[in-house]
């Protein structure tokens, strides 16, 4: 266990001392503000039926930021460390496969979390200016912060398979983001292709991460899409791990 | 402390180390000796359980070095290649970072990162971001980790590349003193350097063990096999067709320095053409300002293994 943590703290550390790491969180805030500031402003426009935090975590710009970040954290994870060299001291010394595994996964799941703390922040602020609540109950928040996280960890663990299967951390940005945006645009086409099969728009729908965040920002909790959510990031993992050892007989 | 039986590594299909057999006791600083693309690194690399053979087998400190990887690793110091580093750290905060990866007890690290900094003379340099470090100093910080846990086994992976002679010398003194305590697999592609530092000496060629001696014992082996050093003006002569005419001759290599000629005479073992040479030089009234049997090297040891089939 000392190991797995020190390995997580190395993790974590370097996300700080790599200019990327502020890169992604400048524009990351930068997003969520434009977000939220556009938002707020069309609201005061109009009557609308939704809440703030609704239109926060549903508007176009989330989306966006939201599909670009996980190629950017993920992409050094793995590739890095074979391009540098750096994977032959870390796996000479006494530590398992699955502990660097784990523990470059959850120092990606770290950063990403710290990520979503600031805007957190835009909502106690609104609710401190505007007088009143920005969504309608303290369960939107939870279920829309818990969405984040069930979609960080599988898409994370998307970035951490792609990280494993090559030297080159650009060509490992690229396959995450082709594999995360296909998967995005999977989830809407039943709204494009009216005439599929309903057990078809059964299974598209398991993959829709905008109608999920959809139910959650609303406060409603479905077990289905966590039960998804959770057991996909565990493949990911395991096929990561899996792609890991297999390095040794490729080398 | 090291047992190697029947390693083989293909890459690829590649054959890259066939067949090796070896030994290394403990207390022993064995010298790892070839050519670029000899496979002392792929050979280093199994040993330190960072990948598997593709058949034979090998143990460190009596494990198994893909069976019992954990343990085999735990008991290993081990430098590679070129000392890959991860460069936004610290040197210091690099070294705590080993020492508990390598599971040195949480009280004793501090101790142990200092005890190792001051052997390998990394004081002045503890804050510094490990990108900010001369390669010198990169080498030491790879030397300091694999010292970490005290480790009864080192394998250092051409330890002095890339350093200016200065550092040469520096490392290659805390080696010698290390092997006082430690038993030590070096690899090297520079002779002198295991010819001070060795007790054994592997020399390895095309992914085969060559030869596996004392260092003295391989160059007594070919002492002989030297040359023999002549310079003279000779006139009007040739001097390499008379040269070549005495018996046990084998190849003459032929140099000026104004009017002196000098010849490098490569003999057959055991012959000794000094005195034919100088009854040559007499009848051709050659004159002579030095004649000399050159002392074999391990060099010279290594040339004649590796350049054999080429001859
Ligand atoms: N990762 C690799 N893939 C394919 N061939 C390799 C690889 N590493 C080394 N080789 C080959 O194996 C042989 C031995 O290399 P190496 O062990 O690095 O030699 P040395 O360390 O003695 O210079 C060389 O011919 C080299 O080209
Ligand atoms: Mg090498």
């Amino acid at each position: 266990m000392r190991k797995f943590y020190t390995l997580l703290s190395r993790e974590v550390r370097s996300y700080f001392h790599s200019p990327i790491a502020y890169v992604v969180l400048i524009f990351f805030l930068l997003i969520a503000g434009v977000d939220f500031y556009f938002q707020v402003s069309f609201m005061n426009q109009r009557q609308v039926q939704y809440t703030v935090q609704e239109a926060f975590f549903n508007s176009v710009f989330f989306w966006f930021a939201f599909v670009l970040i996980f190629p950017l954290i993920t992409m050094r994870l793995f590739a890095e460390e074979f391009k540098l060299g750096t994977i032959e001291p870390l796996m000479t010394a006494p530590v398992r496969d699955w502990q660097v595994v784990l523990s470059k996964f959850f120092g990606a799941l770290i950063f990403y979390i710290i990520l979503w703390i600031p805007p957190a922040f835009y909502f106690v602020i609104f609710q401190y200016v505007a007088g009143q609540p920005a969504a309608h109950s303290a369960g939107a928040y939870s279920g829309s912060y818990l969405m984040l996280l069930l979609l960080g960890m599988f898409y994370l663990s998307i970035g951490c398979l792609a990280s494993v299967l090559t030297k080159n951390q650009i060509i490992a940005a690229i396959i995450s983001f082709c594999a995360i945006t296909l998967l995005f645009f999977l989830g809407l086409v039943q709204f494009i292709l009216l005439d599929v099969s309903s057990a078809a728009r059964d299974l598209l729908g398991y993959f829709s991460a905008i109608e999920h965040m959809g139910t959650f920002s609303r406060g409603v909790i479905d077990t289905r899409p966590i039960v998804f959510y959770l057991s996909m990031t565990v493949v990911m993992l395991a096929l990561t791990h899996q792609a890991f050892q297999s390095r040794k007989w490729r080398l | 402390m090291i047992k190697v039986e029947n390693l083989t590594k293909r890459y690829a299909g590649q054959p890259a180390i066939q067949d090796l057999n070896f030994e290394v006791g403990k207390g022993e600083i064995m010298g790892f000796l070839g050519p670029n693309g000899a496979g002392k690194t792929t050979t280093m690399r199994i040993l330190a359980s960072f990948m598997p053979p593709t058949s034979g087998r090998a143990t460190v400190a009596g494990f198994d070095v893909f069976a019992q990887s954990l343990q085999a690793r735990a008991h290993l110091g081990y430098m590679p290649e070129n000392v890959p580093l991860y460069s936004d750290m610290r040197v210091t905060e690099y070294l705590d970072y080993r020492a508990a990866l390598k599971g040195v007890p949480h009280r004793r690290v501090a101790e142990r990162v200092g005890d190792v900094k001051e052997l390998c003379g990394l004081k002045e340099v503890e804050n510094k971001l490990i990108a900010a470090l001369s390669k010198g100093y990169r080498q030491r910080v790879g030397l300091a980790d694999a010292l970490l846990h005290e480790p009864d086994l080192l394998i250092l992976d051409e330890p002095t590349i890339g350093l200016d002679p200065n550092q040469i010398r520096q490392v290659r003194d805390l080696i010698k003193n290390l092997g006082k305590q430690h038993t030590i697999l070096l690899s090297t592609h520079i002779l002198p350097e295991v010819e001070m530092t060795c007790s054994r000496v592997i020399i390895i060629h095309k992914g085969r063990i060559e030869a596996c001696d004392t260092p003295e014992n391989l160059l007594g082996k070919i002492r002989q096999a030297g040359g023999v050093l002549l310079e003279a003006k000779v006139g009007a002569d040739n001097g390499v067709e008379e040269l070549k005419k005495i018996s046990g001759v084998r190849d003459v290599i032929v140099d000026s320095d104004g009017d002196w000629k000098i010849f490098s005479l490569r003999v057959e073992s055991g012959a000794d053409v000094r005195e034919e040479i100088f009854r040559l030089a007499t009848t051709r009234q050659w004159r002579v300002r030095e004649l000399t049997q050159r002392r074999a090297t391990l060099e010279d040891v290594f040339v004649e293994i590796t350049h054999s089939d080429s001859i």
